[in-house]
């Protein structure tokens, strides 16, 4: 009859000399899970470039309609991206973000991905916002920040995309043209080129997937 | 009484408040700390050394907001009621011995504010009139769930009030006297061998039901039904905010601190303890003070066990405890020790003092444990499962077969709930 009463003071009693499991959460930070999806980052290439490419695929797949991208052409002077165009404004509001990481999953060149950090709190709308500048990945060492030109871009030769580009977007560059004006026409030329990791442009009437397998397996 | 007479006296007042005070703010947070620790957590940790200054910020917090007055209110009630409370709790310890006595001068000095010949009558006195306090306040607010919690702890004081006053005089008749002093007197001396003569070794049960009592008249968990959360909103102060909360607040603390005070000076001897050749100098006087400290943070620490494990009883358990189970024993315990008392005086047979009462509280102890847990067993647990175990160990046939009867009882009861 007093086992109930001894059990139940027992374990108690006990319990004030085991390990408690609260965190000191200030004092002692644990960390996250590895891909905890903590804050955004807009990451870089390794010679500064910016991955995104104001596509805006992230902002469709929100959920939470939390991104506002603008997008920008870049021109032979002001590279900002290897691609054709670049986001020149990027938003993420975190009063509407629910970390839910759908935009990450939309993203076509990685440019967008989480952080572990999960320490964003502030006291004001404004703050909460993100702009690109917060946004963006801090240079990698050696790096010049953007814009660069078409010019250093191609004097590097990074290989991109491993070369799957379906517009070679160095296209001024390629018709060895360095300095010309912007022409939107010039865009559009079908013209192979290896500026880029060997990719090659397309002919209008080819789809840009098979041009791309198709370098692909010549690179192979 | 000449002036230094008043200062000696005014000196120890302020000693024993200080002591009281500084204990009830170090209860608020030990508790808040020990039970932290049975729940895994770390409880109050941040401000000051071990999180001990988190009493005094909450204090300062409560102090400074918003004081609250609903429209509804019966305004000088509800103002007074929580005064009442506060009042009643910090003059209820001045009855306590919390302390050994020394010598300045001629002088005499006993670290006990108060020692009337009404002596612990004064304790039930101020633990009723500390009832007002909530039921006034339950009232007053003018709102449903103060008025219900108020009527719980009500009905609740009654009842354990009961039980309380019984345990009670079985010391009073035990040791002879009502006056405080008397009774820590008389527990000096040891009763077999190294074992002090402490109440609570003859007076098992007395103590057993006066801690139960206790618990009830402090409306500490697991009976804190006038306050129960989950039912009530927060009982009778709902209505209360900022200081008037405060004081609420500080009142239960502050009567668990007296309820634990009077148990050790009933049972455990007060300030009594090993001396080292102090005795009658300041400094035995103040290792009294530590004794006594000790022993009421022992009890403190079950009130705070008690919370920390057990679930608030239903209501209508609460009262069936107090009428059906407690005073019963109260009865036969007190008239139990009278006839002991009395047989003690007319044979000088002192072997009584030292024997019955140890085997009447096993008897006793095991009826008690057989009425609270007996309603769980099947029908095998009915009263003549009990009787064969407790007579032998009777000494006197008028009060067995009194407990024998309170036996019967409670397991027709039990049996009348299994059936219904």
């Amino acid at each position: 009859m007093f086992t109930p009463l001894r059990k139940g003071f027992g374990l108690t009693f006990k319990t004030m000399f085991r390990p408690v499991v609260t965190t000191e959460y200030p004092d002692v930070r644990r960390a996250t899970e590895p891909r905890f999806h903590g804050r955004h980052v807009l990451n870089r290439h390794p010679d500064g470039l910016e991955k995104c490419v104001g596509c805006e695929l992230c902002a469709w797949a929100c959920p939470a309609d939390a991104i506002f991208v603008v997008g920008e052409d870049n021109t032979p002077e002001a590279r900002y991206s290897p691609g054709e165009r670049y986001g020149i404004d990027y938003q993420i509001n975190y009063l509407r973000c629910i970390l839910c990481g759908l935009c990450i999953e939309a993203c076509p060149t990685r440019a967008l991905t989480m952080t572990n950090e999960y320490e964003f709190s502030a006291d004001s709308r404004e703050a909460m916002i993100y702009t690109k500048e917060q946004l963006l990945a801090p240079l990698p060492e050696g790096a010049n920040p953007t814009p660069h030109t078409d010019a250093e871009v191609a004097a590097r030769g990074i290989r991109y995309y491993d070369g799957h580009v379906a517009q070679n977007p160095l296209v001024h560059l390629s018709q060895g043209s360095p300095t010309s004006q912007p022409n939107p026409e010039e865009h559009g030329d079908p013209v192979r080129t290896a500026l880029l990791g060997g990719g090659f442009e397309p002919p209008d009437e080819t789809r840009a997937d098979g041009a791309a397998d198709e370098e692909g397996s010549a690179d192979g | 009484m000449d002036l230094v007479g008043v200062l000696i006296v005014a000196a120890v007042a302020v000693g024993a408040f200080a002591l009281w005070l500084v204990g009830t703010a170090l209860l608020i947070w030990a508790e808040r700390r020990v039970v932290a620790r049975m729940q895994s957590r770390l409880g109050p940790n941040r401000l000051g050394p071990f999180g001990l200054l988190q009493t005094l910020a909450d204090g300062a917090k409560l102090f400074f907001k918003e004081d609250i007055t609903p429209t509804n209110v019966d305004r000088a009630v509800y103002l007074a009621a929580p005064a009442m409370s506060a009042v009643v709790a910090m003059i209820t310890f001045a009855v306590i011995p919390f302390g050994g006595s020394f010598e300045i001068g001629e002088r005499v000095v006993r670290l006990q504010v108060w020692d009337p010949d009404i002596g612990l009558l004064w304790i039930l006195a101020m633990s009723s009139i500390g009832v007002y306090g909530i039921v006034l306040a339950g009232w007053a607010s003018g709102s449903k769930y103060p008025l219900l919690g108020g009527v719980r702890s009500t009905a609740q004081m009654i009842s354990y009030e009961l039980a309380m006053g019984l345990s009670l005089a079985a010391v009073f008749i035990w040791t002879g006297s009502l006056r405080s002093s008397d009774i820590v007197a008389a527990q000096s001396g040891t009763l077999f061998g190294p074992i002090p003569a402490w109440n609570i070794i003859p007076q098992i049960l007395a103590f057993l039901l006066f801690f139960s009592a206790a618990v009830a008249e402090t409306q500490r968990p697991p009976f804190d039904l006038p306050e129960a959360e989950g039912e009530l909103g927060a009982g009778f102060h709902t209505e209360y905010s900022g200081a008037k909360f405060a004081m609420f607040f500080l009142a239960e603390f502050m009567n668990v601190i007296t309820m634990s005070a009077v148990a050790v000076t009933l049972f455990l001897g007060g300030p009594a303890g090993p001396t080292f050749g102090l005795e009658g100098t300041i400094w035995g006087a103040l290792l009294g003070v530590v004794y006594f400290a000790a022993k009421v943070a022992l009890f403190l620490f079950v009130f705070v066990w008690l919370r920390g494990t057990l679930p608030r009883v239903r209501y209508e358990r609460l009262m069936s405890l107090g009428w059906k189970v407690m005073l019963p024993l109260g009865l036969i315990w007190t008239l139990f020790t009278g006839v002991v008392v009395v047989l003690g005086q007319t044979q000088e047979q002192a072997v009584i003092r030292r024997y019955a009462f140890p085997a009447m509280a096993i008897l006793l102890v095991v009826v008690l444990v057989l009425s609270l847990f007996g309603e769980r067993r099947p029908a095998a647990a009915d009263g003549d499962g009990g009787d064969p175990q407790g007579s032998p160990g009777a000494p006197g046939g008028g009060p067995s077969a009194r407990a024998l009867e309170a036996a019967r009882a409670s397991d027709k009861r039990a049996g009348a709930q299994v059936g219904g």
